[in-house]
């Protein structure tokens, strides 16, 4: 009896820390809550007219959800990039924040599987893919493959950070001897997500343009930029907004990184520019529609040269030390990086896989403004996923914040985690 | 092609809670028509893979939809489940040299299969070609070609439809197993187990796969009701559909309407295991080849020049 009382009084020191807050918080939870609210409302549309709201047509089946999904999985896998020199090389000032990019982990995954659900034709069936009650295709599918690592990843950065804001919530270290095992595990975890991701284009021979053995490194190297630029600008916020201290040691390690995973993608497409461009054979037509466009036909040939001039902007920003570790033009780099990423992988990946489609037509796609408004309220939705296990989780890691300790430590246990997924 | 978004139905002013509940029930009513109380809904929710259930059960299944469909379309419809005849192996010829593009077969496709009116679904795809250019790989074909007849001189014509793979990659891609290929070598779809992620629309290399991205549209009274399960039956809003080779009708000895309509004899038909087949003569005595060859799907899709261009 006494051990109930004690969790559901835990679980609502959980609700009301993340309930709680100062009218700048409760004003960013209502901004987000606007876009989310226009999201569901134009997705309640998609469910009873159907994917006609899209732009999407059996020429380009697949647009602007899809592009979103494959940006955020790279944002999910470049946690890695933080945890490896945070725990093999036991890197100190990247180790103390490793768990805000397991929580960016968390809820990058989470968009993904929103972006998969809103761009299902039948999403009520999608029990379908699952193994054992469904009938997933494996290992045939490659997609199947992707929802067995996509939510494995999700669950092992869940156990990750639920365990380590447990011990802490109770005052305590948490175990080397607990995480290590799963930190290990997560760093082939990331890779794999990523990986398979780009096989599930990569694979197929119809769309010469992603059947490229260089897809899968490019697509690596991009998540490596994306995913720690995208944090760079969450941290210096989180440390605006908090009493966390990040060092500004590891922010510049950080773009560091950065700087040589943006060489490596700008070199993988050039070598790829090389191969379809000098060899010219049919295969270089999307490449050729989206730097130059094809048959008169040029919507994405402004955005590629944008996002490309953007990369190897911040490329040079981030090579030299002096610009690296100046915050003005270190956070331009990270925007530019963000935007100019976004286009490459999303639009830039997924549309010209379509275009020309295989039997050589030539369908422009531009997202609807249905599209645009679910896609915005998943980024909203992602955003206030964030804030509310930053709400949670940074009292708890300050010290703040401490549950009333108890005997059964498990059950307190599974209620972090219902306090926190709750959202 | 910029589609009007109905604005937020539930209202923009309610505080978050009140929206929530609301944007709940909203999906609860939009998604899963508690509102009508049909048990039916949950039975066809609960349904098990076609080729899982067993013949009772796709009995039942069938009387289902057969009361569904009857009830959508105030007429009776047949749902027909004949098996693949053994020792069949069914395979499709394309003389070149005479498709003259009328568009006959894409028509007579459409309303033999119940392809959806509004908007338009079309199982083949005619492409048109200037002669004397480049064309194997497709780049220079016009789909939407509109002559005031036909054939145009310094033109020839390709129709595409599924060239029913033997190594399908868009059953391969499939992460469902909604979609497979039967013993007599007919790739089907069983459009109640299609979740509609459209990832075999992107392995197919022939085009071949179409979407119902909208509720299909059928008048009631040009509604074909002979159909089949894996067939021609009414399809759903949000899931995928294919060329069958005319299931409904090859399953029972008929030909596929496509070759039935067309004008000038240029679709063959028949039993690839038959030596005295019409596809088998074709195949030994003409030139024949198959659509992207490079790609190993070997397709039973042959197109060949019975004469001279
Ligand atoms: S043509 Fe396309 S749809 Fe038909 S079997 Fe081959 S891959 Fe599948
Ligand atoms: S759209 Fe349907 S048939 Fe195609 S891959 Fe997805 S579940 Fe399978």
């Amino acid at each position: 009896m006494a051990h109930i009382v004690r969790i559901v009084k835990n679980f609502f020191i959980a609700l009301r820390q993340v309930t709680i807050g100062n009218k700048k918080y409760y004003c960013w939870l209502a901004f987000l809550s606007f876009f989310i609210l226009m999201g569901v409302s134009a997705y309640i549309d998609q469910l009873n007219r159907g994917l006609i709201t899209t732009a999407m047509r059996d020429q380009v089946s697949w647009g602007l959800y899809i592009s979103n999904f494959t940006f955020l999985v790279g944002v999910a896998a470049a946690a890695v990039l933080l945890i490896i020199p945070a725990y093999l090389y036991n890197f100190k000032p990247i180790k103390e924040i490793a768990l805000f990019g397991e929580m960016l982990a968390i809820t990058a995954i989470t968009m993904c599987i929103l972006f998969i659900m809103v761009d299902l034709g039948q999403p009520t069936r999608v029990w379908h893919i699952l193994p054992a009650i469904g009938a997933m295709n494996f290992p045939a599918s490659l997609l199947a493959w992707d929802v067995l690592v996509l939510n494995g990843y999700l669950a092992i950065n869940l156990i990750i950070v639920f365990y380590v804001l447990y011990r802490l919530s109770l005052g305590k270290e948490y175990k080397m001897s607990v995480v290590w095992p799963l930190i290990i595990l997560s760093i082939p975890m990331a890779v794999s997500i990523h990986t398979v991701t780009a096989f599930l284009y990569n694979g197929l021979s119809a769309r010469p343009f992603w059947n490229a053995s260089i897809l899968a490194p490019r697509f690596l190297a991009s998540a490596f930029c994306s995913g720690p630029a995208l944090m760079l600008i969450l941290f210096q916020i989180i440390r605006k907004l908090s009493e966390v201290e990040i060092e500004n040691r590891a922010i510049f390690k950080i773009a560091e990184l950065i700087a040589y995973a943006m060489g490596i993608n700008l070199f993988l497409l050039g070598a790829e520019v090389f191969k379809e461009f000098y060899s010219g054979s049919i295969h270089s037509e999307p490449i050729k529609y989206l730097y130059f466009g094809l048959h008169g036909k040029a919507k994405f040939v402004p955005w590629m040269w944008t996002a490309t001039l953007f990369n190897i902007t911040a490329f040079l920003l981030f090579l030299f030390p002096k610009t690296r570790e100046n915050f003005v033009t270190l956070n331009i780099g990270c925007a530019l990086i963000i935007m100019g990423i976004y286009v490459e992988k999303g639009m830039g990946l997924i549309i010209p896989g379509f275009v020309p489609d295989t039997l050589g037509e030539i369908y422009e796609y531009t997202p609807t403004m249905s599209e645009i408004i679910i896609t915005m309220g998943v980024w909203a939705a992602g955003a206030m996923l964030y804030t509310l296990l930053l709400k949670f989780a940074v009292p708890v890691y300050t010290g703040r914040l401490r549950f009333e300790l108890k005997k059964e430590k498990s059950e307190i246990r599974s209620e972090d985690v219902t306090a926190g997924s709750e959202v | 092609m910029s589609k009007r978004t109905r604005s937020n139905p539930l209202g923009i002013k309610l505080d978050r809670r009140a929206f929530l509940k609301g944007a709940a029930l909203g999906l609860a009513g939009t998604a899963l028509p508690l509102n009508k109380a049909d048990a039916s809904f949950w039975e066809a929710f609960f349904q098990k893979h076609f080729r899982e259930m067993n013949e009772t059960e796709i009995k039942k299944v069938i009387e289902r939809l057969e009361k569904e469909y009857g009830q959508k379309y105030k007429k009776e419809i047949e749902v027909g489940n004949e098996k693949a005849i053994p020792g069949v192996l069914f395979g499709y010829g394309l003389d070149l040299s005479r498709c003259i593009g009328c568009r006959r077969c894409v028509y007579a496709c459409v309303k033999e299969n119940n392809q959806s009116r509004d908007p338009q679904i079309h199982w083949i795809s005619v492409l048109r070609f200037k002669k004397g250019e480049k064309w194997i790989d497709l780049e220079n074909s016009e789909r939407y070609y509109n002559p005031a007849q036909v054939p145009e001189p310094g033109y020839f014509y390709m129709p595409v439809q599924c060239q029913q793979c033997e190594n399908p990659p868009c059953v391969r891609a499939c992460p469902t197993q909604a979609t497979w290929k039967e013993p007599d070598g007919i790739v089907v779809i069983d459009y109640n187990w299609c979740i509609g992620c459209r990832y075999c629309m992107a392995a197919c290399p022939y085009g071949a796969r179409h979407f119902n991205w909208a509720e299909p549209n059928v008048p009631q009274e040009e509604l074909n009701p002979e159909t089949h399960y894996l067939g021609n039956r009414p399809r759903y809003r949000g899931t995928v559909e294919k060329c069958t080779f005319c299931i409904q009708r090859t399953r029972n000895g008929k030909y596929p309407a496509c070759v039935e309509i067309c004008p000038v004899g240029a679709r063959k038909f028949g039993n690839l295991l038959d030596p005295n087949s019409e596809i088998r003569y074709a195949i030994e005595h003409k030139r024949v080849f198959r659509l992207k060859e490079d790609l190993n799907t070997y397709p039973k899709f042959y197109y060949f020049f019975a004469y001279g261009l």
